[in-house]
Parts: structure tokens; sequence; C-alpha cells
């Protein structure tokens, strides 16, 4: 036996009565805020097949899953560590409506290693997709209600930063980079290690143009100037990077009369979730958490793997670190206590106090603890015959003078 | 306006830094020499100096408990970067990341035993050339290690190459050329963006000068 039987692995941890209050309620404005917005809740399962698990996901989420092996089949299953794909093949396989699909979900994943910033491997994933709409429309709706989702728990000053992993992409095509050549140039941009960007572009076999644009990408991040410096610059970048430009610019119109008091930052050259999102892609970012805390994107034809290619967005989170930034304060708990007498009466006047809410605790013969350490601001007592709430005594509240031990 | 606060390290970083950031205009109002402070003020409200350990300067740009630091390549490419931009070559302490040996002893056994400080790019370099290297993570004192039949080679930053000599090793591959970075935290660059590129402009206006 261990010397610390009560010890929990790394990166795992419990949430205690206060905290996993406060999860609930969040959780439950979530879901209430989902529905209004049209967005129907699943629950993918904790475990499944490895493949479908996997499908569509780079070797990042196959690192980050947790497997074993099925005893009834021999296959290899893997615990959830993203929710995204589960979600995509429920949308694919069972639902195939030809109306846009809204779906959101909220559950706990696993991870083999923990997330650099928030040392946790159990986050609590919350998120929502939209299918089957390509477009401006429906990542602004999903930008949207991200920025909503994090109000609605209390996350205040947001920043959103805005980009679209396909002008790098098409910046990457006309330059004819080769595989290993555009995975360099991608770990480069995402440092912004601009020194090494221009080293390494003159090394390549490319147009001065392509040059200029690549490295050009890396200090396009800033302002709404941002977009008409990049107008400039990938003036004949081809039609798939002006009509990403436009993308970005619509989103951007869209957020900025719907939610104007919303700061939007553009980074044209961060390519978050570059192996599998196909375009737009944008986060939240707060004051005092030194990472995002939400992100989200387009990411069409997830669903190839199980028959149907739709186009897709979404947005998720992790809810324990949004709750983190949480401003909202939970309403202090009140109770009430009762005695413990066998009285029909009193049962009668106890469920009618737990109808109306009210947080009622009867008082178990011969217990230990005081009506302050269970919890409780009020008592039941019998006055003149009939049960009533009443407040406590002071010296319940202040403690007794102890005289009769 | 926000605060900034920018995390440097005692020693060559700092004296070397502190001439770029006076002309990029950001001036200490206590000599980091004799105050023991950790934080630090400068002449403008707004901006802060932590003065950490090197090797902790990116782990607290990650975390965002500062916002930008200098730090350099040999202990970002030890860290991994991760959550960072390397905006800026601030072009100071140049110096070699090397692996070095006994003199004029140049056999490579496909399993090696390797001495270092810097245990991740040692294991990194060693395996993309199809060597398994056992490390020894030391903290100082490298140089000895081959002497006493510890390791075979060792890792390590080359600046003269004197400390070596005396001990009788030699430099004998190049892993990286090393110089000091800006480095700068991935949300502080969206949230206070247009005070960070100002002064990363400014900086370097003051490294083109330099």
């Amino acid at each position: 036996m261990s010397k610390n039987p009560w010890l929990l692995p790394d990166g795992i941890d419990e949430l205690l009565p206060e905290d996993a209050r406060r999860l609930e309620s969040m959780h439950r404005r979530l879901v209430d805020l989902f529905d209004v917005w049209g967005y129907d809740l699943v629950i993918p399962p904790m475990i499944e097949f490895l493949e479908s698990l996997l499908s569509g996901a780079g070797s990042d989420l196959d690192l980050k899953t947790f497997k074993l092996v099925d005893q009834l089949t021999g296959r290899t299953m893997g615990v959830r560590a993203d929710m995204t794909p589960q979600v995509a093949r429920i949308d694919a396989h069972h639902l195939r409506h030809d109306a846009p699909t809204r779906l959101c979900y909220l559950g706990p994943v696993l991870h083999t290693r923990a997330d650099e910033l928030a040392g946790t491997r159990s986050p609590y994933q919350v998120g929502a997709e939209l299918y089957g709409h390509a477009g401006s429309h429906s990542d602004a709706e999903v930008l949207c209600l991200m920025i909503e989702a994090l109000r609605a728990v209390g996350v205040q000053d947001l920043f959103i930063d805005l980009g679209h992993v396909g002008i790098y992409r098409g910046l990457a095509e006309r330059a004819r980079l080769d595989v290993e050549q555009e995975a360099i140039l991608f770990e480069l941009l995402q440092r912004k290690a601009l020194p090494e960007i221009v080293e390494y572009l003159e090394s390549l076999d490319i147009t001065e143009t392509d040059r200029d644009q690549l490295a050009g990408l890396a200090t396009l991040n800033g302002d709404s100037d941002v977009l008409q410096r990049a107008r400039v610059l990938l003036k004949n970048a081809g039609d798939s990077v002006t009509r990403a430009l436009d993308g970005v610019e619509q989103v951007a119109a869209v957020v900025n009369q719907r939610l104007p008091e919303i700061s939007l930052h553009y980074d044209l050259a961060e390519l978050r979730g570059y192996h599998y999102q196909t375009g737009m892609v944008f986060a939240a970012f707060v004051p005092g958490y030194g990472q995002e805390i939400a992100r989200g994107g387009r990411y069409d034809d997830i669903g190839r793997i199980f028959g149907r290619p739709r186009p897709a967005t979404g947005f998720s989170a992790d809810l324990r670190s949004v709750i983190a930034c949480s401003r909202i304060a939970l309403q202090p708990r009140h109770a009430i206590l009762a005695p413990a007498v066998e009285d029909t009466q009193i049962y009668q006047c106890i469920d009618a106090l737990r109808a109306k809410g009210e947080r009622v605790i009867i008082e178990l013969p011969g217990q230990a603890g005081n009506v302050i350490e269970m919890g409780c601001d009020r008592r039941l007592r019998q006055l003149a015959g009939k049960w009533a709430v009443t407040p406590l005594e002071d010296n319940e509240i202040f403690g007794e003078l102890k005289i009769n031990e | 306006m926000n605060t900034l606060t920018i995390a440097l390290s005692k020693g060559r970083i700092l004296t070397e830094t502190m001439p770029l950031l006076t002309g990029a205009g950001i001036e200490l109002c206590d000599d980091p020499d004799s105050s023991r402070k950790l934080i630090l003020e400068t002449r403008d409200a707004l901006v802060k100096v932590v003065i950490i350990r090197a090797t902790d300067v990116p782990t607290y740009v990650q975390y965002g408990a500062a916002d930008m630091g200098v730090a350099g390549k040999d202990v970002l490419m030890e860290h991994g970067g991760e959550g960072l931009y390397e905006v800026l070559d601030l072009k100071l302490a140049p110096c070699r990341l090397m692996v070095a040996g006994k003199k004029g002893d140049r056999r490579r056994n496909k399993r090696l035993t390797v001495a270092s400080k810097y245990a991740n790019i040692t294991r990194d370099y060693f395996t993309a050339r199809g060597i398994k290297a056992e490390i020894i993570k030391l903290y100082g004192s490298m140089e000895l290690a081959p002497l006493v039949g510890l390791s075979d080679l060792i890792v390590d930053l080359v600046d003269t190459g004197n400390t070596l000599k005396a001990n009788g090793l030699e430099p004998q591959e190049l892993i990286a050329d090393i110089t000091s970075r800006l480095i700068v935290n991935k949300a502080a660059m969206k949230m206070k963006h247009a005070q960070i590129q100002q002064l990363i402009d400014r900086l370097a206006g003051a490294v083109n000068r330099n």
C-alpha cells in the first residue's frame, strides 16, 4: 500500500463542493445559452474505438489520447482527448440533416500529457459546432456565440484574435514549398522569429515576390490597419488569399456591428490548429491570463471519413480555465436546520419549504457539530404549537459558554 | 495604457541589455547591481523590470508573469519556446553551443554518454544523427566530466574556448550560434500590441545602431 493513499496522479484533480457548485452553475448557464441559440446538446461517449476518435486529426491528438484494448473485440480504444471529432461523427453518421446542424457539448476529456499552462490532464471541454454552411456568416455566428458564452460565465474584457490559415496555405502553395519547407516555415512563423524567417527564405529558391509576401506575413498583426496592410502586401497573391482576406473582413464587420465593445486583433500568421483547420481561426484572450482561453475556427470536410464531408465551424474551451477568469461570485448559501422529531406537521412544513427551493437539513439524533458547522443560518422551531423558520439565537452565532460541561 | 513587465536575468544579459533599453527610452530608477529588489521600477511608471534566473525567463514570459523578456537562444532551444514569440535578435552575448570532447578523440560510438545542462537539445541533436545518447544532467563545470570518465562528450556554450583547452578538451561540432533574443508572451502581444510593437521597433533601432 502506498504511503499517501489520497494522492491523485499528476494533472488529475477533483472538485470539492464549493468548486463543483461553481462549475455546475456555469455549466447550466452555458447549456441554457446554447439552447436559446438553437444548439442541441449531445453527450458523446467517454471511450470509443481509436480510429474514429482520431479521424481527421493530426498526430498531436494521437499522442494526447490514453489507449486501452477492448477485451471484447481486441481492438484499440481511446479515452476521448477532444470531443470535436466525436461530434463530427454524430453529425455525419447519425443525424445526416441537409439543413445546417447546430450541436453543443460539455464534459471531461483526458490528456496523456498536461497542457502547458493549465497544468491539467483532465480539462472540462465545452464547445459548439455548426455544420452544413460554408461562408463567413456561420463563422461569425460561432464567434459571436463564443463571446456570448464567455460573457455568460462572467469573463469580461475579452480580446479576440482573428486569423485565416488559407493565407499562409495560399502563399506556400504559390511559392511551391514542399511539405518539409512548409513545416519549417510554419514553425518559424509560430515563433514570429523574423530574423530566422528572412534567413530561411533567402535559402529557398523562390521568387522575390513570394519571399517578400511570406516574410511580410510575420508582421501582419495588430489592429484593423492589418487588413489594409495585407491588401497592399498580398495584392497579387492569388484568389484563395484574396478570398481569405474577404472572409476575415466580413467576420470582423459582423462582430464590430453586433458586439462593438469587443477589442478585435488580427494576426494573419497565427496558425493555431493549422493541420486540421481549413479557414478562419480565432481565439479569445483576457488580461492576466498568458494564454488563449477559448479557440475555434473552420474545419471543413471533417466528416469525410464517416462518409459525409460537410462544411464545419465551431469553438471550444476548457471550462475550468474559463471559470478561473470568471468575475461571477456565487450567491452565499442559505439553509435551515430542522430538529430530529417525528411529527407529521414538521414533515409537511419541511416539504413545503423544499418545494419553494429552500435547503432544509434534518438534524440526526446524537450527531456531532453545531448549527453553524452544518452551514445553516436559520432554524425550524415550534412556536405556539406551529412550526416556523426562525433566525439563530445570538449564542448560536457567537458560540455558547460551555457551563454545563 | 497597460503596465509592461520585462524579465531580465542578472549578469551578462542585464549589463548588455540595459544600454539597449536605455536607447529605447527605458531607464531603471535603481542600480540593479547594488539593489536587492527583484522588481525594479523604471522612469516610466508603467514599465517594470523583474530580475530572475536566466533559465526561468522563458517560463515567466510563457505564463504571462512577464510580458516580455531577454533570453539566450540556448535557453529558448532547451525550453522549447512554447507560447512565446521570438521577435528580435538583440545580437548580444554571441557564443556557440558546441559538442566538445577530448582533444584528438573523434570516435563516435552508436551509444554515447554526454554530460550537459542542455538535456533536451543534446538528446535531439544526437537522435537526429542516429546516435542514442545517454544524457547526464549537470549544472556546472561540464569540462570535468570527460576527464574523470563520467561522460564521453559534453555539450556546452563555448565563448573563447580557453576553459576547454586548459582541460585538454576541444570543441568538435557546432550545434548552433547563440545570441540573446527578445521574447514576448503570445497573449500580451495581442492585448498590448501597440505598446509592445513600439518597444520592439525602438529596440530594433537600438540594435541597428549598436
